[in-house]
C-alpha cells in the first residue's frame, strides 16, 4: 500500500494479482470456452484447474511480497520457498522507470523498475503500484540518489523530439510489414486472375499472412506511439505507447554505440531511424559476458532531428567521413556507393550497406577492441578492413582501406581509444548486493527480457501483450 | 607507441607445429587405411594402392597448410594491449587493451594435454572480439594469463 511512514514495509498493490495474472487467465479463459463450446470431452473442473492456479500462484507471490525504502536503501523481499532479499544501494541507481501495461492501467496501477550501475536489466521490480505512489516513489528514489531532500519533485526534462503519429504509422507501413501485406494483396489478386479455384484453396493462408502483417504494423505503432525524446539529468528519457506506456531512461555513460539506419523505401522521404546499444556488465546476462540491448531512441524522424538526437546521444558531433578507393569496387561491387567511414579524437564512424544505409557511431571511450582483417582478395587489392568494436555485437568498419593505412590506422584508433578512456568519468560497476538465493516470485509472469525485442521483431503477439513486452 | 617495456613479438612453442603434424599424420593414416581397403576390397589392390596415395597427397597438402598457418602466429605484449596476428589466407590482427579485457581462458584438450600446450583466449565485451593463442607451452601459457589478468585489473575501466 501507498502511504505510511517512509521507514516501514509496504506491500504492493491488492490488486497488483489481477494484473499479473490477468491477462493469463484471460487467455486461457478464452481459450477455455472456445474449447468447451467444441467438444464436451473434460470435466469443466480440469478446464478451470489452470487459470485458478495460475491466480492463486499470483495471490500467494502479492502476499510474500513487501518492500521498504530506509533513507540508503531500497529493499524488496519476495518469494515465498525461496525468499529472496534484494538491497538496492540508492547511491548506485541509475535509472527508475514506470512501466504502464494496459491492464495496469485500466486500474490505475504502474510498476517500477529501478536499474542499478553496472546492470542491463532491471534489479528492482515493484509490481503493481497506484500511479500517484509509484511516481512518488520515483521523486524520492532520484531525490535520494542525487542527495537531496527527499520532498524535491522529480527533475525537470526537455522535451527534445516528438513523433506525430501519422508518421509513425507511415514508416511503419513503409517498412517490412507494409510492403509484404502489398505483395500478399497483390498475389491475391493475380491468383483471382489467374483461376478462382487456386484463390479458395489459398485463400485461408493469405488472409492469414495478411492478419500476420498488419499484426505487425499495430504491434509497432502501440509499442512506439506517442514517441516522446526528452533530456533530462538522469540521462534520455523516453515515453512512448498506446495502449500500456513505457517512461524509460537511457544514463548517457551506458551508451556504446549509435546507429542510424535508411530503409530503402524511406530515403525519398529523408526518414530516419535511431538505435542506441546499452551493454549489461559482464557475467550477468550471459556467458561470455556479451549483454545487448538494442533500444530504439527514434522510430522515425527527419535529418534534423536524427542529427539531434546522435549528437545528444554520443556528445559530440560526428566528423567527417572518407570514401575507400576506387579499386575497392573490385572488392565490394554492391556496397561500394554508401561506404565511408572517418574518426576523430572522440568518435569513430563508419557507413556501410547496399540497399538500407547503416550508419554506426561508437564512441572512442566506449572501443572494446581493434582489428584488422585482410582476405585473400584485398591483399591482391592492398587492401584492409579495420573494425573497432564496441560491447555486444556492433562496430564501426573501416571498410576497404589501403594496406598502410589501415595498419596505422590500427595503432591511432588504440591511442586515441585509450585517451578517451583515461579521460572519460570513471564508471561505477559493482553488482548488486542481493542475499539469500535468488527465487522470482512464484507465478510471476512479467519474463521481461534482458535482451530487448529490437523494432524489427518479428514474432507475433496479441495487442494486449504487445506494450509489455518492449522494456 | 613504442615504450620502455615493449616486448619483442612471440610465437607459439614449436611442439605445436609438431602436435598440429601428429593430428594431420594420425588423421591420414586412417583415412589411408579405410580408403586403400575400401576401394581395394571393391575394385582390387591397385585402385586401394590409388586410394591410399591420393589420401597421403592430401595429408602432404595439409601439413603445408598446416605449416604456414603455425608460422603466422604472432603476438606481442605492448605497453597498454595485447597484439594478435594469426591467419593465412585471411589475415587477422587483433588489438585487445589490457583494460578491456574481462577474463582469460585458459584451455587444453587431451591432446594439447599430451603436448604440454595450453590455448590462451582473451574475452572482452564485445562479442568480435577473437584473440586466442594457441600452442603455448604451459608455464608460458600461465605466466601470460597471470600477467594479462593483473594488467586487466590494474587498467581496467567500466562498461
Amino acid at each position: 500500500m501507498d502511504g505510511g511512514p517512509a521507514g516501514a514495509w509496504h506491500r504492493l498493490h491488492p490488486l497488483s494479482p489481477v494484473v499479473r495474472s490477468g491477462r493469463g487467465v484471460l487467455a486461457v479463459a478464452v481459450a477455455v470456452a472456445i474449447s468447451r463450446s467444441a467438444a464436451t470431452g473434460s470435466h469443466w473442473l480440469f478446464d478451470l484447474a489452470l487459470p485458478v492456479v495460475a491466480a492463486g500462484a499470483a495471490v500467494v507471490s502479492w502476499l510474500v511480497t513487501r518492500w521498504r525504502l530506509d533513507g540508503v536503501t531500497l529493499r524488496i523481499e519476495s518469494g515465498l520457498i525461496r525468499r529472496d532479499s534484494r538491497q538496492l544501494p540508492v547511491a548506485r541507481i541509475q535509472a527508475v522507470d514506470v512501466v504502464r501495461p494496459f491492464l495496469a492501467r485500466a486500474l490505475g496501477l504502474a510498476e517500477l523498475r529501478v536499474r542499478l550501475a553496472g546492470s542491463s536489466d532491471a534489479d528492482g521490480r515493484l509490481a503493481y503500484l497506484t500511479e500517484p505512489a509509484a511516481l512518488e516513489l520515483r521523486a524520492r528514489l532520484l531525490a535520494a540518489h542525487h542527495g537531496l531532500d527527499p520532498a524535491t519533485p522529480a527533475p525537470p526534462e526537455r522535451i527534445a523530439v516528438t513523433v506525430p503519429t501519422g508518421r509513425l504509422v507511415g514508416s511503419v507501413a513503409l517498412s517490412t510489414a507494409g510492403p509484404a501485406a502489398a505483395m500478399v494483396v497483390l498475389a491475391g489478386v493475380l491468383l483471382a486472375f489467374v483461376s478462382a479455384a487456386a484463390l479458395a484453396a489459398l485463400a485461408i493462408s493469405l488472409v492469414w499472412l495478411l492478419i500476420v502483417c498488419l499484426s505487425l504494423v499495430w504491434r509497432r505503432v502501440s509499442t512506439q506511439y506517442s514517441f516522446t525524446v526528452a533530456q533530462s539529468p538522469d540521462g534520455i528519457r523516453i515515453r512512448r505507447g498506446l495502449l500500456g506506456t513505457v517512461a524509460e531512461t537511457i544514463p548517457l555513460q551506458r551508451v556504446q554505440a549509435v546507429r542510424m539506419i535508411e530503409p530503402l523505401l524511406w530515403r525519398p522521404l529523408h526518414w530516419y531511424r535511431l538505435e542506441v546499444d546499452v551493454a549489461g556488465s559482464p557475467g550477468r546476462d550471459s556467458a561470455d559476458g556479451t549483454a545487448r540491448m538494442r533500444k530504439t531512441l527514434l522510430p522515425v524522424g527527419g535529418r534534423d532531428e536524427a542529427g539531434f538526437l546522435l549528437t545528444m546521444a554520443v556528445g559530440a558531433a560526428p566528423p567527417g567521413l572518407t570514401r575507400p578507393p576506387g579499386r575497392a569496387r573490385w572488392k565490394a561491387l554492391l556496397s561500394y556507393h554508401f561506404l565511408a567511414a572517418g574518426h576523430d579524437g572522440r568518435l569513430a564512424v563508419s557507413v556501410v550497406g547496399r540497399l538500407r544505409k547503416v550508419t554506426t557511431v561508437v564512441p572512442l571511450a566506449k572501443t572494446q577492441s581493434v582489428r584488422l582483417v585482410q582476405g585473400p582478395l584485398q591483399r591482391r587489392l592492398a587492401l584492409a578492413t579495420v573494425h573497432l568494436d564496441a560491447a555486444g555485437h556492433v562496430r564501426a568498419e573501416f571498410r576497404e582501406r589501403p594496406q598502410e593505412q589501415a595498419r596505422r590506422l590500427v595503432d591511432e584508433l588504440a591511442g586515441l581509444s585509450r585517451e578517451a578512456r583515461r579521460l572519460a568519468p570513471p564508471a561505477r560497476s559493482a553488482p548488486v548486493a542481493s542475499a539469500a538465493a535468488g527465487g522470482s516470485p512464484a507465478g510471476g509472469t512479467q519474463a521481461a527480457a534482458g535482451a530487448a525485442a529490437g523494432p524489427q521483431a518479428t514474432s507475433v503477439a496479441s495487442p494486449v501483450n504487445a506494450a509489455q513486452s518492449e522494456a | 607507441m613504442s615504450a620502455v617495456q615493449q616486448q619483442a613479438p612471440m610465437s607459439p612453442s614449436p611442439r605445436l607445429w609438431r602436435m598440429r603434424c601428429a593430428e594431420v599424420v594420425a588423421a591420414a593414416v586412417v583415412l589411408a587405411v579405410a580408403a586403400g581397403t575400401g576401394t581395394g576390397l571393391g575394385a582390387g589392390p591397385a585402385a586401394g594402392i590409388a586410394a591410399a596415395a591420393a589420401v597421403a597427397v592430401g595429408a602432404g597438402l595439409a601439413l603445408w597448410f598446416v605449416h604456414n598457418r603455425f608460422r603466422s602466429w604472432a603476438y606481442q605484449e605492448r605497453d597498454e594491449d595485447l597484439i594478435v596476428e594469426r591467419g593465412v589466407l585471411i589475415r587477422r590482427l587483433s588489438v585487445v587493451p589490457y583494460g578491456r579485457m574481462q577474463f582469460v581462458d585458459v584451455t587444453a584438450g587431451p591432446v594439447d594435454r599430451i603436448f604440454r600446450l595450453a590455448t590462451v583466449r582473451l574475452h572482452t565485451a564485445a562479442a568480435a572480439s577473437d584473440a586466442r593463442i594457441p600452442g603455448l607451452e604451459r608455464d608460458e601459457a600461465a605466466r601470460l594469463r597471470d600477467r594479462l589478468a593483473a594488467l586487466g585489473e590494474a587498467k581496467a575501466a567500466g562498461l
